[in-house]
């Protein structure tokens, strides 16, 4: 059976959708637990890599899957964006590399060298972080090259590092105990603020600068469908802030609310992102539909991705279900 | 423009040898891993646990390399190489999607409880999930050979205006030279990590190490390198064949044949001259390359000349094979004599076991130079008959390319450092402590800590 290609692009932009939002909870989380790695206190730094150690390798592969979506369904809104944005992505990659190779380094290295490690991860968790930040800030802008432009992607770079040291520090109360979950919700706390005034931030940037974003959200009576979206947003950020005061509570009631309420935020932000818009790939310039493969192609891989998710979902699930419950000191065995 | 398009292609070079260098490991060492678990859940005999644990160590820092190495490859594609995908995107696509898919969230998944879940999860699931990640490194091999090889020797798709979109699935994965290059790659990747078990086991005896596990290890090690070296020189006999037929040029670089002719000769050495269209130095063995490629002592041999301006430059693919095949011969040389040693109950020699450590990276010279073959032997071609590698360029400014290419080769300096002083160092701890110190407290059944599971 064959789709149409204008219904396959709504697909696979979607499926595409459905991978950067797992990025950025998943990945996020994890990033998030680097960009807060303390130098000083060793055993707390240990605990917190040991939390991330079995997954972070897994949640990587959403961005691959993500960005090997739009390299396959949508070559040119693939090669028009990475080309405006060559640099940070260079960036980006370098960031994840070190990263990645400090994770498994500082373990195996001579304990002369654990710092430097450390070092290179914490960096490199932030550098990526930001330098996913400033690329969401340059595609909301149209990759224009202004002052403006510029300023407002450092800001987005910022607040993307504190979303991500937010949903970090969640992880850290759900999956850790004693001095160190008290550390994480002094953090989450904090980042919280932080990511709330962002999120505020280029939600009124997005419609000021964007004609097409201001009309479809400010249209009667879609704002009336789309009011609980930003309510809801609100309301959680404020229920979460409320929430860390009682932590860490008796018997660690309620230690993985944060944690769930972090990714609900990240869902309707996501999808407020998503709903603005839709249908355009590149802001503007290019919809799906003009930047979509062949149908032929699509629809072959379609099939593959229908049986194949399932699966991989299954089996995530199952992982996080064998590393469930308070982190334990990682070993290989 | 012509400064973009030779720094793209350097930074590609660049990112994809660098690159292919780890997973070309742990394609075969998961394998190895998985052996080294099920016999251990067959006898329960405490070494084939040392040599898991001692092993696994290397495989996590070489596949979490491998892993975040790999992520700037589809990147690249669209900053560096947009035409290529709006040429020949529909057909390569699928298969880096179907590469996404089956075979590195296959990896990703499992990988974490192979490394940290031995105690968490039963014997059984742990060998099973040890297996599963050996399935995806190979699955992974499988899509990226199959789009390599289909950019090699393409079918099974038909041009419209100048893009090119599949008729037939089948014969675009399994296009005229897809076994017999993944087959190669496959049997490298298991001769790459055979001479690595074997060096560094060969290293930790020659520091003194008196324990079984690197004993066992080298012996496996050799074992399994007698038998592949052999398999891959076959294989790479029938690649040639094939090569000869598909891309006929290609062959007449390696050979540095210029002219048309017949009794060819083998060169063994040679300097090919590009401007003279000639050879100076040539050491040869008369007719043998007519042999070999032809089956016949008087075969005749297609030269460089009926490809005029549509041939690959000639000497960089002429000495690269001559390095693969030289470094095979070493392989065959050492893995046999070390086998005969061992079958003949002698110990091994100080020599002997120097030169395999010195031979510890064989493998990844021999793989190199056998993509630099076969990779420089496909041009001016990315895609054989459909886009040439100029067409295929970006049109970045100079300055951006050189940037992110010098922080890469910079990076890379670091990480290689770091990986083998890594190695370096765990191989002269495990010479001093024991993998297991609770020796027959640790039975086959891992499972000891499932009380405090009580939250799953």
């Amino acid at each position: 059976m064959m789709f149409e290609a204008n219904t396959l692009a709504v697909i696979f932009v979607s499926l595409m959708g459905f991978a950067i939002l797992l990025y950025a909870i998943l990945d996020g989380y994890d990033l998030g637990v680097g960009i807060l790695l303390p130098l000083t206190q060793k055993d707390d730094s240990d605990t917190m890599i040991a939390s991330i150690g079995p997954f972070w390798d897994a949640n990587e592969t959403w961005l691959v899957l993500a960005v090997g979506l739009l390299l396959i369904a949508f070559p040119f809104a693939h090669s028009y964006i990475f080309k405006e944005l060559y640099l940070p992505t260079a960036v980006l990659l370098i960031s994840l590399i070190l990263r990645g190779i400090a994770f498994d380094f500082r373990a195996k290295a001579a304990f002369t060298h654990k710092d430097t490690w450390n070092k290179v991860f914490k960096g490199g968790s932030l550098l990526a972080a930001m330098s996913q930040g400033y690329m969401l800030g340059m595609y909301v802008m149209g990759f224009e090259s202004t002052p403006a432009a510029y300023g407002f992607s450092l800001l987005s770079a910022l607040g993307v590092a504190a979303a991500y040291a937010y949903i970090g520090a969640c992880w850290l109360i759900m999956k850790t105990e004693g001095s160190l979950q008290i550390q994480a919700v002094q953090w989450a706390k904090k980042t919280g603020v932080i990511c709330f005034i962002g999120v505020i931030a280029v939600s009124a940037v997005n419609p000021l600068i964007n004609p097409d974003v201001y009309a479809k959200w400010f249209a009667w009576p879609t704002t009336l469908y789309l009011l609980p979206l930003p309510i809801m947003c609100f309301a959680l950020f404020t229920y979460t802030q409320i929430h860390l005061r009682k932590l860490p509570a008796k018997n660690d009631k309620g230690c993985w609310q944060p944690f769930v309420n972090a990714v609900v935020i990240f869902m309707f932000c996501f999808f407020g992102f998503a709903f603005s818009f839709f249908p355009y790939i590149v802001p503007g310039k290019l919809t799906i539909w003009e930047s979509a493969s062949a149908p032929e192609s699509l629809s072959f891989i379609l099939w593959g991705a229908i049986i194949v998710v399932p699966v991989i979902i299954s089996y995530t699930v199952f992982s996080y279900r064998v590393f469930w419950g308070k982190v334990r000191e990682l070993t290989y065995h | 423009m012509f400064e973009t398009l030779m720094l793209s292609r350097m930074q590609f070079a660049a990112n994809i040898s660098f690159h292919i260098l780890f997973p070309t490991i742990t394609i075969a060492l998961s394998w190895f891993l998985f052996f080294f678990k099920l016999r251990f859940d067959q006898t329960g005999e405490q070494v084939w646990m040392r040599a898991y644990r001692f092993w696994v160590k290397i495989f996590a820092i070489t596949f979490a390399i491998g892993v975040v190495t790999g992520i700037t490859m589809s990147f690249q594609f669209g900053t560096n190489w947009p035409k290529f995908m709006e040429t020949v995107g529909n057909i390569a696509g699928p298969l880096l999607g179907y590469e996404v898919l089956t075979a590195f969230f296959l990896e990703a998944g499992f990988l974490g409880i192979m490394l940290f879940g031995m105690k968490r999860v039963s014997a059984k699931v742990h060998t099973l999930a040890t297996l599963i990640v050996a399935v995806g490194t190979s699955l992974s091999a499988f899509w990226i050979l199959a789009l390599n090889s289909w950019m090699q020797t393409p079918q099974g798709h038909e041009m419209r205006d100048g893009v090119a979109f599949p008729v037939d699935w089948i014969a675009i994965i399994f296009n005229p030279s897809f076994p017999y290059r993944l087959s190669h790659m496959v049997v490298a990747s298991g001769l790459t990590a055979a001479f690595l078990i074997a060096g560094v086991s060969a290293y930790r005896l020659l520091k003194g190490d008196d324990k079984r596990a690197p004993k066992l290890t080298l012996k496996i090690a050799l074992t399994v390198a007698m038998v592949l070296t052999p398999l891959q020189i076959f294989i790479g006999d029938k690649h040639g064949l094939n090569t000869l037929e598909h891309q006929p040029q290609k062959i007449a670089a390696m050979e540095g044949i210029w002219h048309t002719e017949k009794s060819v000769p083998l060169l063994l050495f040679a300097i090919p001259d590009e401007k003279e269209k000639t050879n100076h130095f040539e050491i040869a063995v008369p007719n043998m390359a007519s042999l070999i490629l032809t089956h016949s002592l008087d075969g005749e041999i297609k030269g460089l000349n009926e490809f005029e301006g549509n041939h690959p430059p000639v000497a960089p693919v002429f000495f690269a094979f001559r390095i693969m095949v030289g470094v095979g011969m070493l392989m065959l040389f050492f893995s046999w004599l070390g086998r005969i040693y061992l079958w003949r109950d002698k110990p091994l020699p100080t020599w002997f076991l120097k030169g395999l450590v010195a031979m510890s990276f064989s493998g990844w010279i021999a793989t190199l130079a056998g993509w630099y073959v076969t990779e420089i032997g496909r041009q001016p071609w990315l895609v054989t008959g459909i886009l040439t590698v100029k067409d295929a360029a970006t049109d970045i400014a100079p300055g951006n390319v050189a940037l992110s290419l010098s922080l890469y080769l910079t990076l890379y300096v670091v990480i290689m450092a770091a990986y083998l002083h890594t190695l370096y160092t765990m191989a002269n701890r495990a010479v001093e402590i024991e993998e297991i110190t609770n020796d027959g407290k640790v039975d086959a059944v891992i499972n000891n800590i499932t009380k405090d599971r009580d939250h799953v």
